[in-house]
């Protein structure tokens, strides 16, 4: 018997939350309603059954995620009869920090970035299992699967540990955490093929349908509820879109589809060839960006 | 379109001999980069596979990176292991994992001293299947003679391998059949690996699955990842190391029964009888499992820039098993570049030496050959918790007390047996 890439991809997210869960006191998983996350808790739920994945999900919220997606996550989190805690910084709710006045960079950096920190040292959690892949980023083709956080969560490249055959070094001191990644071997395509395969449920703002939407800066974006208003020379326009990735919606970047079904999305990634990220207005801020941040705590 | 088989790949080659523009090539060319990334790099591909920061500035690359590119019926795992001189730790890294390991030849340059380090490290951690790429041939005007040269020096290093000559730059003979080079009727490099059949079945040996996780809900089930061979439903077998029988009630994935299951496979299993199983022993063959040792002679490969200290223990981490360690002074150390045996004086950052090893508990393992998950190991600092070696268990120095001998002797019999058809 032969294993098809997605059977042995399957098998070593598997084995990659196993390993996690029996070598950390208090493992987390992050959902953020995402492709990645929904396909995570599917594996989660697949490694324990019959019994329920052995950890919490940790929402790291911003304000700012789309509709959609905060419904979908009470939803799976239910259904999984999982526990969901949903974390605020609670200092970028005091200074009302937003996408729209305070620019990218800065709201990231304080809702998720210091958000993340925040509810890992308060619930004193010292494993995230998230669903970042080495495909996303060039930086993060050498990301491990178990990447250590010293305290205070700095990533350093240089204290990363070799990682053979299927061997995970968890050991750390007091302070310190790992970040682990069971997805780092998979594509976005291998993703898409296996919520087809396995009939995961994914949010629907992947799927196009007719949205209002705006163009601002060469960006076509959701206009997801009032606090988006069209600013001099724009209007709001109902276009057919979609989104390749998720995130606060006035930072994600709509694409104009018809794609309507996994099989469609699947066809129109083989002709678009734009990376992910072209949508994600984050990953602008500069050239190395994604590392500068991974340095100071981004996930 | 979903029916795709998997093949994990190392690439070997010194500084500059086109491994980053090869890799960038095949990326290129199974339409596996994306167009803003393409943009990104004017005409030249190895700038597909850029590295860290730091990594930039210093223009070398220093860590093992993994890329993947697919074709409509394969995808392909790279681990991209830089061709610096001392970055033994990185080759062997990268080389645990991989099935078939791309050895790339500088055609100016002809076989070096690395390229033999980088086979013998291949062949070391198992690697059993090796394509020689005779790189830049287009700065050798395509001839022959040059390239015929360089296999017959491949060829004394006595391993079994396929030779294509190729220019990463041009992509000829990289998916493309070169016009260039009328004289080679072989496949493309890609058409090769594309035709690679995967690792039979007779060959994954007998079953073994270390127990990762316990679940203790209903009926216990007993988690992991099959390391050897298959099992089905109704299967006997026995938990090491205690040696306990046990009959396979049933195996689950997630809420899926399954009526086998594979290596490589994570699956859950569960037992007819109540046996006592935790995590660390492993559920195996009842003909044929493996035995329990706790002393060894291993193949170490250090990897810290403290050197090893005999005498010290350490962390030990083998499958889901964990133990303290003493290594004692290697026996002697392989010298990579002219693969002798050499006077051992200790153990540095990338050195690889032959030593018995011991431990405070025994373990349940395989020889490193007959089994990569089971017979190898990685030694952690106890102090700054960092991994410092890998280990390869050659054989076991002497048996367990605590195993019943009984159980031991049918053991031998039955893998000699094995090993003799
Ligand atoms: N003429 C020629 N140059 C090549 C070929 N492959 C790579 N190079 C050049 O060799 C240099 C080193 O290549 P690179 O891919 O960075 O090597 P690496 O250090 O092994 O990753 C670069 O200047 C490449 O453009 C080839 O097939 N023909």
């Amino acid at each position: 018997m032969t294993l098809t890439h997605l059977q042995r991809l399957e098998a070593e997210a598997i084995h990659v939350m196993r390993e996690a869960a029996a070598e950390f006191e208090r493992p987390v998983m992050l959902y953020s309603a995402g492709k990645d996350s929904s396909v995570l808790l599917h594996l989660a739920r697949l490694a324990f059954a019959p019994a329920k994945p052995p950890f919490p999900l940790l929402h790291v919220d911003t304000m700012w995620k789309f509709r959609a997606m905060y419904e979908l996550r009470d939803r799976a989190a239910a259904e999984a009869g999982m526990e969901l805690i949903v974390h605020r910084n609670p200092e970028a709710e005091t200074l009302g920090i937003n996408p729209l006045d305070h620019g990218s960079s800065l709201h990231t950096q304080m809702w998720k970035t210091d958000g993340l920190k925040q509810a890992l040292d308060r619930h004193a959690f010292d494993a995230a299992i998230g669903g970042a892949r080495r495909d996303e980023e060039r930086v993060r083709a050498k990301e491990r699967v178990f990447s250590f956080r010293s305290a205070g969560h700095r990533w350093d490249p240089k204290r990363q540990r070799p990682e053979l055959w299927r061997l995970y070094n968890a050991r750390k001191s007091k302070g310190e955490s790992f970040r682990i990644f069971p997805l780092s071997n998979w594509t976005e395509l291998d993703v898409w093929q296996y919520v087809e395969a396995e009939g995961i449920e994914v949010s629907s703002l992947y799927f196009a349908e007719p949205r209002p939407t705006l163009e601002r800066d060469g960006t076509v974006l959701m206009v997801d509820d009032e606090r988006l208003k069209p600013g001099p020379g724009e209007q709001v326009e109902e276009r057919w879109v979609r989104f390749r990735t998720l995130g606060c919606y006035p930072l994600s970047g709509a694409i104009e589809s018809r794609a309507a079904t996994v099989a469609e999305l699947i066809e129109e990634m083989r002709t678009g060839r734009q990376s992910e990220r072209q949508g994600r207005l984050i990953d602008r801020d500069g050239a190395a960006s994604m590392e500068r941040k991974k340095r100071e705590g981004y996930f | 379109m979903t029916e795709k088989t998997l093949l994990r790949l190392i690439t070997c080659g010194s500084v500059d001999d086109g491994k980053s523009t090869l890799l960038g090539r095949l990326l290129f060319e199974t339409g596996s980069a994306f167009d803003d990334e393409l943009a990104l790099c004017g005409d030249d591909l190895s700038r597909l596979v850029d590295g860290l920061e730091a990594e930039r500035e210093q223009g070398i690359t220093i860590d093992v990176a993994y890329r993947f590119f697919a074709t409509d019926s394969r995808k392909y795992i790279v681990a991209d292991a830089p061709g610096h001189e001392q970055y033994t730790r990185n080759l062997v890294t990268g080389a645990s994992t991989a099935e078939l390991a791309l050895v790339l030849v500088d055609a100016r340059k002809g076989v070096l001293t690395q390229t033999r380090r980088h086979s013998y490290l291949c062949r070391l951690l198992g690697v059993s299947r090796f394509v020689l790429l005779v790189n830049k041939m287009d700065c050798v005007g395509f001839d022959r003679a040059v390239f015929d040269r360089i296999v017959a020096d491949y060829a004394a290093l006595g391993e079994d391998f396929t030779a294509i000559p190729v220019s990463a730059r041009s992509g000829d003979n990289v998916a493309l059949r070169s016009r260039s080079m009328p004289w080679y009727d072989g496949p493309s490099l890609l058409e090769h690996l594309e035709g690679i059949e995967p690792e039979a079945e007779s060959d994954a040996g007998p079953f073994t699955m270390p127990v990762q996780w316990v679940s203790r809900r209903d009926r216990r089930g007993f988690a992991g990842t099959v390391t050897g061979g298959s099992v089905r439903r109704g299967a006997a077998v026995r938990v090491m190391p205690a040696g306990t029988r046990a009959t396979i009630a049933r195996i689950a994935l997630g809420e899926r029964e399954l009526e086998e299951a594979a290596k490589g496979q994570s699956v859950m299993l569960s037992f007819t009888e109540d046996v006592d199983c935790s995590r660390g022993d492993v559920v195996a063959s009842a003909a044929c499992p493996p035995e329990a040792a706790d002393q060894f002679e291993a193949t170490i490969v250090w990897m810290a820039e403290e050197e090893l200290v005999a005498g010290r223990q350490y962390a030990l981490k083998l499958a889901a098993q964990s133990a303290l360690a003493t290594v004692h002074t290697p026996k002697y150390e392989i010298d990579v570049n002219t693969l002798e045996q050499v006077p051992a004086h200790g153990l540095q950052l990338n050195g690889i030496g032959v030593a018995n090893i011991w431990t405070d508990r025994p373990l349940v393992f395989e020889a490193y050959e007959d089994n990569r998950d089971l017979g190898g190991f990685i030694l952690i600092d106890r102090v700054t918790n960092e991994t410092v070696g890998a280990g390869l268990i050659n054989y076991a120095l002497r048996r367990s007390n605590n195993i019943h001998a009984q159980v031991l002797d049918v053991t031998r019999e039955a893998r000699a047996a094995l090993k003799g058809q």
